[in-house]
């Protein structure tokens, strides 16, 4: 990964509290699992930041890097990696998402 | 852009010999699966743990021939 996409991910991790890479925009996500996660976040009332891999090949490439996960869409809450969509949804599922979210200190609708 | 049920198969159970795997091609397509996989190897894991070792085991697939795994691993 060079180093402008590096730190363009810890840029975007650092400035964003969740931190969503994603294909597609919140709007309009172009894979069913970044819609997903996308609406699992709207549904909780988060508030993030989604990132269109789509929009930059060096991105969708150095953000697997950057997790050493081969898929995205990738979920970051306060920089920490929390998963693809099978994990997230899992989570959201169990109810591990809004503990983590409220570990996090990260506001959510509860 | 596509893979076999078979070779997902085949390439999970060589790097986890005591998996127990249930597969299913879930749009017909050879492109979009979704899996179970029982082992022992994961416990003790966190679940980002446990599919990295299936991502691992498909070489590199995941994410390019192959688009879409839908994963559930479990511990035995």
């Amino acid at each position: 990964m060079d180093k402008n996409t590096n730190d363009k991910i810890k840029n975007e991790l650092k400035q964003n509290e969740v931190c969503l890479f994603m294909k597609g925009s919140p709007e309009v996500p172009q894979c069913g699992f970044s819609l997903a996660i996308s609406n699992m976040l709207k549904h909780l009332e988060v508030k993030f930041k989604g990132i269109n891999v789509l929009e930059n090949p060096e991105l969708r490439q150095g953000i697997k890097e950057y997790s050493d996960w081969p898929t995205i869409p990738q979920l970051y809450l306060k920089g920490e990696f929390i998963g693809g969509c099978d994990i997230v949804k899992e989570m959201f599922e169990k109810g591990e998402l809004q503990t983590k979210l409220e570990e996090k200190k990260i506001a959510y609708k509860k | 852009m596509s893979l076999k049920l078979e070779e997902i198969r085949d390439l999970i159970k060589t790097a986890i010999p005591d998996a127990q795997i249930t597969i299913q091609d879930v749009a017909g397509d050879n492109n979009h699966y979704s899996a179970t996989i029982k082992s022992k190897v994961f416990s003790g894991k966190s679940k980002i743990e446990q599919h990295k070792l299936v991502y691992k085991s498909l070489k590199g697939k995941m994410g390019n021939e192959l688009h879409a795994l839908a994963l559930n691993t479990v511990e035995i």
